[in-house]
Protein backbone atom coordinates (compact mmCIF):
# COMPACT_ATOMS: atom_id res chain seq x y z
CA UNK A 1 0.00 0.00 0.00
CA UNK A 2 1.68 3.37 -0.84
CA UNK A 3 1.89 6.24 1.63
CA UNK A 4 -1.30 7.85 -0.12
CA UNK A 5 -3.35 4.97 0.39
CA UNK A 6 -2.40 4.63 3.81
CA UNK A 7 -2.71 8.26 4.51
CA UNK A 8 -6.36 8.40 2.86
CA UNK A 9 -7.45 5.16 5.36
CA UNK A 10 -5.79 6.63 8.51
CA UNK A 11 -7.66 9.85 8.21
CA UNK A 12 -11.02 8.22 7.39
CA UNK A 13 -10.38 6.13 10.86
CA UNK A 14 -9.61 9.62 12.66
CA UNK A 15 -12.93 10.67 11.40
CA UNK A 16 -15.48 7.56 11.35
CA UNK A 17 -13.99 6.25 14.48
CA UNK A 18 -12.76 9.34 16.62
CA UNK A 19 -14.96 12.11 15.45
CA UNK A 20 -12.05 14.28 14.47
CA UNK A 21 -12.62 17.40 12.11
CA UNK A 22 -11.21 16.19 8.49
CA UNK A 23 -10.05 19.76 7.64
CA UNK A 24 -7.03 19.53 10.30
CA UNK A 25 -5.41 16.66 9.48
CA UNK A 26 -2.45 16.79 7.80
CA UNK A 27 0.67 15.32 8.19
CA UNK A 28 1.78 17.58 10.41
CA UNK A 29 -0.79 18.15 12.71
CA UNK A 30 0.32 17.23 16.35
CA UNK A 31 -2.65 14.64 17.97
CA UNK A 32 -2.44 16.59 21.55
CA UNK A 33 -1.90 20.46 20.38
CA UNK A 34 -3.84 20.25 16.90
CA UNK A 35 -6.53 17.97 16.79
CA UNK A 36 -7.61 18.10 20.71
CA UNK A 37 -6.84 14.52 21.25
CA UNK A 38 -6.02 13.51 25.00
CA UNK A 39 -3.72 11.18 26.35
CA UNK A 40 -6.58 8.41 26.55
CA UNK A 41 -7.55 9.39 23.31
CA UNK A 42 -4.17 8.80 21.49
CA UNK A 43 -4.64 5.01 22.94
CA UNK A 44 -7.74 4.76 21.38
CA UNK A 45 -6.37 6.10 18.25
CA UNK A 46 -3.82 3.45 17.94
CA UNK A 47 -5.92 1.01 18.77
CA UNK A 48 -8.47 1.62 15.91
CA UNK A 49 -5.08 2.09 13.70
CA UNK A 50 -4.00 -1.71 14.83
CA UNK A 51 -7.95 -2.57 14.01
CA UNK A 52 -7.84 -0.85 10.49
CA UNK A 53 -4.63 -2.14 9.45
CA UNK A 54 -4.26 -5.48 11.32
CA UNK A 55 -0.67 -4.37 12.64
CA UNK A 56 0.91 -4.80 16.05
CA UNK A 57 1.64 -0.94 17.95
CA UNK A 58 3.71 -1.82 20.66
CA UNK A 59 3.49 0.87 23.47
CA UNK A 60 6.92 1.68 23.24
CA UNK A 61 7.00 2.90 19.52
CA UNK A 62 3.70 4.23 20.41
CA UNK A 63 5.18 7.14 23.14
CA UNK A 64 7.20 8.33 19.76
CA UNK A 65 3.76 8.65 18.02
CA UNK A 66 2.83 12.81 18.03
CA UNK A 67 2.30 13.88 14.74
CA UNK A 68 -0.23 12.28 11.95
CA UNK A 69 2.77 12.06 9.18
CA UNK A 70 4.63 9.48 12.15
CA UNK A 71 1.34 7.70 12.41
CA UNK A 72 1.24 6.28 9.01
CA UNK A 73 4.82 6.37 8.47
CA UNK A 74 4.57 3.81 11.44
CA UNK A 75 1.48 1.95 9.98
CA UNK A 76 3.40 1.81 6.25
CA UNK A 77 6.36 0.27 8.12
CA UNK A 78 4.53 -2.23 9.43
CA UNK A 79 2.64 -3.38 6.11
CA UNK B 1 -25.96 27.35 64.60
CA UNK B 2 -28.34 29.86 63.15
CA UNK B 3 -31.97 29.53 64.50
CA UNK B 4 -33.41 29.36 60.88
CA UNK B 5 -32.15 27.13 58.60
CA UNK B 6 -31.76 27.82 54.81
CA UNK B 7 -34.34 27.09 53.07
CA UNK B 8 -34.17 25.22 49.39
CA UNK B 9 -35.97 25.77 46.29
CA UNK B 10 -36.17 24.34 43.04
CA UNK B 11 -35.47 26.96 40.25
CA UNK B 12 -35.46 24.38 37.07
CA UNK B 13 -35.77 20.71 36.07
CA UNK B 14 -35.17 18.54 33.46
CA UNK B 15 -36.07 14.88 32.41
CA UNK B 16 -35.19 12.31 29.65
CA UNK B 17 -38.11 9.64 30.53
CA UNK B 18 -39.72 6.18 28.82
CA UNK B 19 -42.72 9.12 27.58
CA UNK B 20 -40.88 12.25 27.15
CA UNK B 21 -38.14 13.76 26.04
CA UNK B 22 -38.42 16.49 28.46
CA UNK B 23 -40.17 17.39 31.71
CA UNK B 24 -43.36 19.24 30.02
CA UNK B 25 -44.03 16.21 27.10
CA UNK B 26 -42.87 13.99 30.46
CA UNK B 27 -45.48 15.21 32.44
CA UNK B 28 -48.46 15.76 30.14
CA UNK B 29 -48.19 11.68 29.47
CA UNK B 30 -48.33 10.75 32.95
CA UNK B 31 -50.79 13.49 33.27
CA UNK B 32 -52.63 11.45 30.74
CA UNK B 33 -52.13 7.99 31.63
CA UNK B 34 -49.87 7.43 29.04
CA UNK B 35 -47.82 4.45 29.32
CA UNK B 36 -44.22 4.34 27.93
CA UNK B 37 -43.71 0.63 28.02
CA UNK B 38 -43.30 -1.67 24.68
CA UNK B 39 -41.14 -4.62 23.31
CA UNK B 40 -37.39 -4.35 23.97
CA UNK B 41 -35.24 -2.88 21.15
CA UNK B 42 -32.06 -2.35 22.77
CA UNK B 43 -30.68 -5.98 22.30
CA UNK B 44 -32.60 -9.42 20.96
CA UNK B 45 -34.57 -10.64 23.83
CA UNK B 46 -34.85 -13.95 22.19
CA UNK B 47 -33.61 -16.01 25.48
CA UNK B 48 -35.35 -13.66 28.12
CA UNK B 49 -38.18 -14.13 29.55
CA UNK B 50 -38.96 -10.80 30.25
CA UNK B 51 -39.38 -9.11 26.54
CA UNK B 52 -40.63 -5.35 27.52
CA UNK B 53 -39.34 -2.33 28.95
CA UNK B 54 -39.84 1.49 28.85
CA UNK B 55 -37.21 2.76 26.81
CA UNK B 56 -36.04 6.22 25.24
CA UNK B 57 -37.63 5.29 22.22
CA UNK B 58 -36.43 7.93 20.24
CA UNK B 59 -33.38 9.36 22.21
CA UNK B 60 -30.70 10.87 19.23
CA UNK B 61 -27.32 11.22 21.03
CA UNK B 62 -25.97 12.75 17.81
CA UNK B 63 -28.67 15.80 18.49
CA UNK B 64 -26.94 16.22 21.40
CA UNK B 65 -23.27 14.98 21.80
CA UNK B 66 -20.30 15.50 18.72
CA UNK B 67 -18.96 11.73 18.19
CA UNK B 68 -15.68 12.88 19.95
CA UNK B 69 -17.39 12.92 22.96
CA UNK B 70 -20.50 10.57 22.55
CA UNK B 71 -17.64 7.60 22.19
CA UNK B 72 -16.94 7.84 25.75
CA UNK B 73 -20.43 8.32 27.11
CA UNK B 74 -22.36 5.59 28.49
CA UNK B 75 -26.00 6.04 27.98
CA UNK B 76 -26.81 6.97 31.05
CA UNK B 77 -24.65 9.44 31.45
CA UNK B 78 -25.88 11.11 28.32
CA UNK B 79 -29.25 11.17 30.01
CA UNK B 80 -28.27 12.99 32.90
CA UNK B 81 -25.97 15.51 31.20
CA UNK B 82 -29.32 16.30 28.58
CA UNK B 83 -31.99 16.58 31.35
CA UNK B 84 -28.86 18.93 33.31
CA UNK B 85 -28.84 20.91 30.55
CA UNK B 86 -32.60 21.36 30.24
CA UNK B 87 -32.85 22.22 33.87
CA UNK B 88 -29.79 24.81 34.01
CA UNK B 89 -31.99 26.37 31.12
CA UNK B 90 -34.46 26.92 32.82
CA UNK B 91 -33.25 27.91 35.91
CA UNK B 92 -31.31 31.04 33.59
CA UNK B 93 -27.88 30.13 35.46
CA UNK B 94 -25.02 29.06 33.57
CA UNK B 95 -21.35 29.81 34.79
CA UNK B 96 -18.21 30.14 32.96
CA UNK B 97 -14.48 29.25 33.93
CA UNK B 98 -13.85 32.20 36.31
CA UNK B 99 -17.44 33.04 37.20
CA UNK B 100 -17.35 33.97 41.03
CA UNK B 101 -20.44 31.67 41.49
CA UNK B 102 -19.27 28.82 40.54
CA UNK B 103 -16.93 27.38 43.51
CA UNK B 104 -20.66 27.57 45.31
CA UNK B 105 -22.69 25.68 42.65
CA UNK B 106 -21.93 21.50 42.37
CA UNK B 107 -23.70 18.53 41.21
CA UNK B 108 -24.84 15.19 43.05
CA UNK B 109 -26.17 12.03 41.10
CA UNK B 110 -27.83 9.31 41.75
CA UNK B 111 -27.28 5.84 39.91
CA UNK B 112 -27.73 2.60 40.90
CA UNK B 113 -25.61 1.19 38.41
CA UNK B 114 -23.77 3.65 36.46
CA UNK B 115 -22.87 2.68 32.83
CA UNK B 116 -23.82 -1.12 33.01
CA UNK B 117 -23.95 -1.26 29.37
CA UNK B 118 -20.68 -0.03 28.61
CA UNK B 119 -19.65 -2.75 31.26
CA UNK B 120 -21.02 -5.20 29.52
CA UNK B 121 -19.28 -4.04 26.29
CA UNK B 122 -16.01 -3.96 27.82
CA UNK B 123 -16.33 -7.52 29.62
CA UNK B 124 -16.94 -8.75 25.86
CA UNK B 125 -14.06 -7.22 24.62
CA UNK B 126 -12.14 -8.54 27.40
CA UNK B 127 -13.00 -11.94 27.18
CA UNK B 128 -12.98 -12.19 23.19
CA UNK B 129 -10.27 -10.14 22.29
CA UNK B 130 -8.16 -9.97 25.79
CA UNK B 131 -6.66 -7.20 27.98
CA UNK B 132 -5.25 -5.09 25.06
CA UNK B 133 -8.45 -4.37 23.56
CA UNK B 134 -10.52 -3.16 26.30
CA UNK B 135 -11.11 0.67 25.71
CA UNK B 136 -8.65 3.35 27.95
CA UNK B 137 -12.33 5.34 28.63
CA UNK B 138 -13.86 2.11 30.01
CA UNK B 139 -13.92 3.07 33.28
CA UNK B 140 -14.52 7.07 32.90
CA UNK B 141 -17.69 5.39 30.83
CA UNK B 142 -18.55 3.03 33.69
CA UNK B 143 -18.69 4.51 37.23
CA UNK B 144 -21.49 6.19 38.29
CA UNK B 145 -19.80 9.32 39.66
CA UNK B 146 -18.63 10.11 35.90
CA UNK B 147 -22.32 11.59 35.14
CA UNK B 148 -21.84 14.31 37.78
CA UNK B 149 -18.46 14.65 36.79
CA UNK B 150 -19.22 15.38 33.69
CA UNK B 151 -22.40 17.71 34.38
CA UNK B 152 -19.17 19.56 36.69
CA UNK B 153 -16.92 19.81 33.48
CA UNK B 154 -19.50 20.88 30.77
CA UNK B 155 -21.33 23.65 33.06
CA UNK B 156 -18.17 24.79 35.17
CA UNK B 157 -19.35 23.96 39.03
CA UNK B 158 -16.50 23.50 40.88
CA UNK B 159 -18.31 23.49 44.33
CA UNK B 160 -19.36 19.62 46.31
CA UNK B 161 -19.82 17.26 43.13
CA UNK B 162 -20.74 13.82 44.08
CA UNK B 163 -22.56 10.31 43.85
CA UNK B 164 -25.27 8.19 45.87
CA UNK B 165 -25.34 4.94 44.51
CA UNK B 166 -28.45 3.05 46.73
CA UNK B 167 -29.68 1.07 44.08
CA UNK B 168 -33.91 2.71 43.22
CA UNK B 169 -33.51 5.51 46.28
CA UNK B 170 -29.80 6.93 44.52
CA UNK B 171 -31.51 9.76 43.22
CA UNK B 172 -33.72 10.63 46.17
CA UNK B 173 -30.77 10.70 48.13
CA UNK B 174 -29.05 12.72 45.65
CA UNK B 175 -31.57 15.20 45.88
CA UNK B 176 -32.00 15.20 49.69
CA UNK B 177 -28.15 15.16 50.14
CA UNK B 178 -27.52 17.80 47.69
CA UNK B 179 -30.25 20.19 49.68
CA UNK B 180 -28.73 19.20 52.60
CA UNK B 181 -25.27 20.57 51.07
CA UNK B 182 -27.13 23.60 51.11
CA UNK B 183 -28.92 23.57 53.89
CA UNK B 184 -25.70 23.87 55.88
CA UNK B 185 -24.32 26.50 53.69
CA UNK B 186 -21.43 24.23 51.62
CA UNK B 187 -23.18 25.20 48.47
CA UNK B 188 -25.79 27.88 46.89
CA UNK B 189 -26.62 26.00 44.17
CA UNK B 190 -26.44 21.97 43.42
CA UNK B 191 -27.77 20.55 40.12
CA UNK B 192 -29.29 17.14 41.77
CA UNK B 193 -30.89 14.32 40.32
CA UNK B 194 -30.18 10.79 38.53
CA UNK B 195 -29.71 8.85 35.52
CA UNK B 196 -30.28 5.32 34.53
CA UNK B 197 -29.55 2.93 31.81
CA UNK B 198 -29.63 -0.90 32.42
CA UNK B 199 -31.92 -2.52 29.87
CA UNK B 200 -29.08 -4.61 28.84
CA UNK B 201 -28.75 -8.37 28.77
CA UNK B 202 -27.39 -8.39 32.42
CA UNK B 203 -29.82 -6.23 33.90
CA UNK B 204 -33.20 -7.79 32.41
CA UNK B 205 -30.81 -11.22 32.84
CA UNK B 206 -30.32 -10.71 36.69
CA UNK B 207 -33.52 -8.81 37.67
CA UNK B 208 -35.42 -11.91 36.15
CA UNK B 209 -33.35 -14.65 37.96
CA UNK B 210 -34.87 -12.72 40.98
CA UNK B 211 -38.35 -13.07 39.51
CA UNK B 212 -38.68 -9.19 39.74
CA UNK B 213 -39.70 -8.33 36.38
CA UNK B 214 -42.78 -8.55 34.87
CA UNK B 215 -43.31 -11.29 32.31
CA UNK B 216 -46.74 -9.78 30.91
CA UNK B 217 -44.93 -9.73 27.53
CA UNK B 218 -48.02 -10.35 25.43
CA UNK B 219 -49.38 -6.48 26.79
CA UNK B 220 -46.74 -4.21 27.66
CA UNK B 221 -48.71 -1.06 28.44
CA UNK B 222 -50.59 -3.01 30.80
CA UNK B 223 -47.29 -4.97 32.48
CA UNK B 224 -46.66 -2.27 35.09
CA UNK B 225 -49.45 -1.89 37.51
CA UNK B 226 -48.86 -1.34 41.07
CA UNK B 227 -50.94 -2.14 43.27
CA UNK B 228 -53.59 -4.16 41.06
CA UNK B 229 -54.26 -8.18 42.28
CA UNK B 230 -52.64 -9.01 38.93
CA UNK B 231 -49.40 -7.03 39.40
CA UNK B 232 -46.40 -9.62 38.19
CA UNK B 233 -43.40 -7.67 39.02
CA UNK B 234 -41.72 -4.42 37.84
CA UNK B 235 -40.67 -3.68 34.20
CA UNK B 236 -37.54 -1.65 33.85
CA UNK B 237 -37.80 1.51 32.18
CA UNK B 238 -34.76 3.97 31.56
CA UNK B 239 -33.60 7.76 32.10
CA UNK B 240 -32.80 10.96 34.22
CA UNK B 241 -33.82 13.12 35.53
CA UNK B 242 -31.76 16.84 36.96
CA UNK B 243 -33.34 19.71 39.59
CA UNK B 244 -31.41 22.76 39.68
CA UNK B 245 -31.88 23.40 43.55
CA UNK B 246 -30.87 26.80 45.54
CA UNK B 247 -31.22 28.51 48.54
CA UNK B 248 -34.02 30.88 48.79
CA UNK B 249 -31.77 33.81 49.21
CA UNK B 250 -30.00 32.94 46.49
CA UNK B 251 -32.78 32.38 44.54
CA UNK B 252 -34.65 35.70 45.49
CA UNK B 253 -31.37 38.06 44.82
CA UNK B 254 -31.60 36.61 41.08
CA UNK B 255 -35.48 36.83 40.50
CA UNK B 256 -35.49 33.37 39.81
CA UNK B 257 -39.01 31.47 39.21
CA UNK B 258 -39.38 29.66 42.14
CA UNK B 259 -40.80 25.83 40.95
CA UNK B 260 -41.21 24.12 44.73
CA UNK B 261 -39.11 24.06 47.89
CA UNK B 262 -37.58 20.69 48.74
CA UNK B 263 -38.75 20.88 52.46
CA UNK B 264 -38.39 17.47 53.99
CA UNK B 265 -35.65 14.67 53.30
CA UNK B 266 -35.83 11.25 55.90
CA UNK B 267 -33.95 7.58 55.36
CA UNK B 268 -33.89 4.71 56.98
CA UNK B 269 -32.64 1.17 57.32
CA UNK B 270 -34.97 -1.85 56.78
CA UNK B 271 -31.88 -3.60 58.02
CA UNK B 272 -33.66 -7.17 57.10
CA UNK B 273 -32.52 -8.44 53.91
CA UNK B 274 -30.55 -8.26 50.23
CA UNK B 275 -33.68 -6.96 48.39
CA UNK B 276 -37.25 -7.74 50.13
CA UNK B 277 -39.18 -5.44 52.21
CA UNK B 278 -39.26 -5.74 55.74
CA UNK B 279 -42.73 -7.09 55.93
CA UNK B 280 -44.65 -4.72 57.87
CA UNK B 281 -43.79 -2.06 56.44
CA UNK B 282 -42.21 -0.07 59.42
CA UNK B 283 -38.71 0.58 58.17
CA UNK B 284 -40.99 2.71 55.27
CA UNK B 285 -42.65 4.12 57.67
CA UNK B 286 -39.99 5.65 59.54
CA UNK B 287 -38.51 7.39 56.56
CA UNK B 288 -41.65 9.13 55.91
CA UNK B 289 -42.52 10.31 59.58
CA UNK B 290 -38.75 11.57 59.65
CA UNK B 291 -39.93 13.52 56.33
CA UNK B 292 -42.62 14.72 57.62
CA UNK B 293 -40.42 15.86 60.57
CA UNK B 294 -38.28 17.38 58.94
CA UNK B 295 -40.27 19.43 56.96
CA UNK B 296 -42.31 20.45 60.06
CA UNK B 297 -45.73 19.05 59.25
CA UNK B 298 -48.51 17.22 60.24
CA UNK B 299 -49.12 13.99 58.65
CA UNK B 300 -52.63 15.44 57.50
CA UNK B 301 -50.82 18.34 55.36
CA UNK B 302 -49.26 15.65 52.78
CA UNK B 303 -51.80 16.38 49.49
CA UNK B 304 -50.59 13.09 48.01
CA UNK B 305 -48.17 10.63 47.97
CA UNK B 306 -45.86 9.62 44.69
CA UNK B 307 -45.63 6.32 45.90
CA UNK B 308 -41.93 3.61 44.52
CA UNK B 309 -45.12 1.39 43.90
CA UNK B 310 -43.21 -0.48 41.69
CA UNK B 311 -45.66 -3.50 40.47
CA UNK B 312 -43.97 -5.78 42.31
CA UNK B 313 -46.02 -7.89 45.36
CA UNK B 314 -43.68 -7.49 47.89
CA UNK B 315 -43.28 -3.79 47.60
CA UNK B 316 -46.75 -2.27 46.73
CA UNK B 317 -47.95 -4.40 49.97
CA UNK B 318 -45.57 -3.50 52.40
CA UNK B 319 -46.09 0.08 51.03
CA UNK B 320 -49.44 0.01 51.54
CA UNK B 321 -48.61 -0.81 55.53
CA UNK B 322 -45.96 1.35 54.90
CA UNK B 323 -48.12 4.80 54.63
CA UNK B 324 -50.59 3.40 57.42
CA UNK B 325 -48.37 3.28 59.94
CA UNK B 326 -46.63 6.84 58.99
CA UNK B 327 -50.01 8.56 58.31
CA UNK B 328 -52.20 6.90 60.39
CA UNK B 329 -56.00 7.93 60.37
CA UNK B 330 -55.36 10.34 57.52
CA UNK B 331 -53.73 7.31 54.97
CA UNK B 332 -57.49 7.01 54.03
CA UNK B 333 -57.48 10.35 53.07
CA UNK B 334 -54.42 10.80 50.97
CA UNK B 335 -54.31 9.81 47.65
CA UNK B 336 -51.19 7.54 46.62
CA UNK B 337 -50.35 6.74 42.58
CA UNK B 338 -47.06 5.16 41.20
CA UNK B 339 -46.42 6.86 37.82
CA UNK B 340 -44.47 4.10 37.38
CA UNK B 341 -47.92 2.54 36.03
CA UNK B 342 -46.64 4.49 32.97
CA UNK B 343 -42.97 4.67 32.81
CA UNK B 344 -41.65 1.60 34.22
CA UNK B 345 -39.21 1.69 37.26
CA UNK B 346 -36.26 3.96 36.29
CA UNK B 347 -34.14 2.63 38.51
CA UNK B 348 -31.75 4.93 40.54
CA UNK B 349 -33.39 7.61 38.36
CA UNK B 350 -36.72 7.03 39.63
CA UNK B 351 -36.52 8.98 42.76
CA UNK B 352 -35.17 12.38 40.66
CA UNK B 353 -37.79 11.82 38.15
CA UNK B 354 -41.00 11.08 40.52
CA UNK B 355 -39.56 15.11 42.01
CA UNK B 356 -39.90 16.01 39.02
CA UNK B 357 -43.32 14.72 38.64
CA UNK B 358 -44.20 15.94 42.59
CA UNK B 359 -43.38 19.19 41.14
CA UNK B 360 -45.53 19.31 38.32
CA UNK B 361 -48.21 17.75 40.74
CA UNK B 362 -47.67 20.87 42.65
CA UNK B 363 -47.42 22.96 40.00
CA UNK B 364 -51.08 21.79 37.95
CA UNK B 365 -52.91 20.78 41.12
CA UNK B 366 -53.00 17.43 39.50
CA UNK B 367 -52.77 14.18 40.89
CA UNK B 368 -51.51 11.72 38.18
CA UNK B 369 -53.02 8.49 38.33
CA UNK B 370 -51.98 4.75 38.35
CA UNK B 371 -52.77 3.17 35.06
CA UNK B 372 -54.12 -0.89 34.94
CA UNK B 373 -55.78 -0.64 37.95
CA UNK B 374 -58.53 -3.55 37.05
CA UNK B 375 -58.70 -5.69 40.60
CA UNK B 376 -58.18 -4.31 43.85
CA UNK B 377 -55.65 -5.97 45.93
CA UNK B 378 -57.29 -6.04 49.50
CA UNK B 379 -53.57 -5.83 51.23
CA UNK B 380 -53.99 -2.35 48.70
CA UNK B 381 -56.54 -0.38 50.51
CA UNK B 382 -55.41 3.20 49.53
CA UNK B 383 -56.67 5.45 46.96
CA UNK B 384 -54.56 4.70 44.45
CA UNK B 385 -56.08 7.34 41.81
CA UNK B 386 -56.90 4.57 39.49
CA UNK B 387 -56.67 5.03 35.96
CA UNK B 388 -57.13 9.01 35.55
CA UNK B 389 -55.85 12.24 36.43
CA UNK B 390 -57.44 14.32 39.14
CA UNK B 391 -57.39 17.81 40.41
CA UNK B 392 -56.79 18.09 44.17
CA UNK B 393 -55.49 21.46 46.35
CA UNK B 394 -52.16 20.49 46.68
CA UNK B 395 -49.12 22.08 49.35
CA UNK B 396 -47.03 19.33 49.96
CA UNK B 397 -46.23 16.13 48.06
CA UNK B 398 -44.07 13.60 49.46
CA UNK B 399 -42.28 10.96 47.19
CA UNK B 400 -41.57 7.55 48.33
CA UNK B 401 -38.22 5.96 46.81
CA UNK B 402 -36.78 2.21 47.79
CA UNK B 403 -33.74 0.37 46.76
CA UNK B 404 -32.28 -3.25 47.37
CA UNK B 405 -29.99 -3.40 50.15
CA UNK B 406 -32.75 -1.85 52.54
CA UNK B 407 -32.53 1.52 51.70
CA UNK B 408 -36.02 3.83 52.44
CA UNK B 409 -35.96 7.37 51.27
CA UNK B 410 -38.45 9.75 51.37
CA UNK B 411 -39.09 13.87 50.30
CA UNK B 412 -41.56 15.95 50.92
CA UNK B 413 -41.54 19.19 48.28
CA UNK B 414 -44.10 21.92 48.74
CA UNK B 415 -45.19 25.20 47.25
CA UNK B 416 -43.80 28.23 47.93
Amino acid sequence: MDRNAVSERLTGVLVSELGLDADKINDGANFEEDLDVDSLGVVELLMALEDEFDVKIPDEEAESIVTVGQAIDMVQGKL
Amino acid sequence: MTSQRRRVVVTGMGAITPVGLDVESSWSAIKNGVSGIGHTTLFDTKDYKTTISGEVVAWDTDAHFDRKDSRRLDRFSEFFIVASRQALAQSGLAYSEDSEGSARAGVMVGAGFGGMGSFIDEINLLSERGPGRVTPTGVPKIIPNMAAGLVSIEANLTGPVSCVVTACSASANAVGDAAEIIRRGAADVMVAGGAEAAITTFGIASFNQARALSTRNDDPEGASRPFDLDRDGFVMGEGGASLVLESMEHAQSRDAEILGEVTGYGMSADAYHITLPRPGGMGASRAMKSAIDDAQLDVSDIGYVNAHGTSTQANDSTETAAIHLALGEAAGNTPVSSTKSMTGHLLGAAGAAEAVVSLMALRDQVLPPTINQVTADPECDLDYVPNEAREASLDHVMSNSFGFGGHNVSLIVSRV
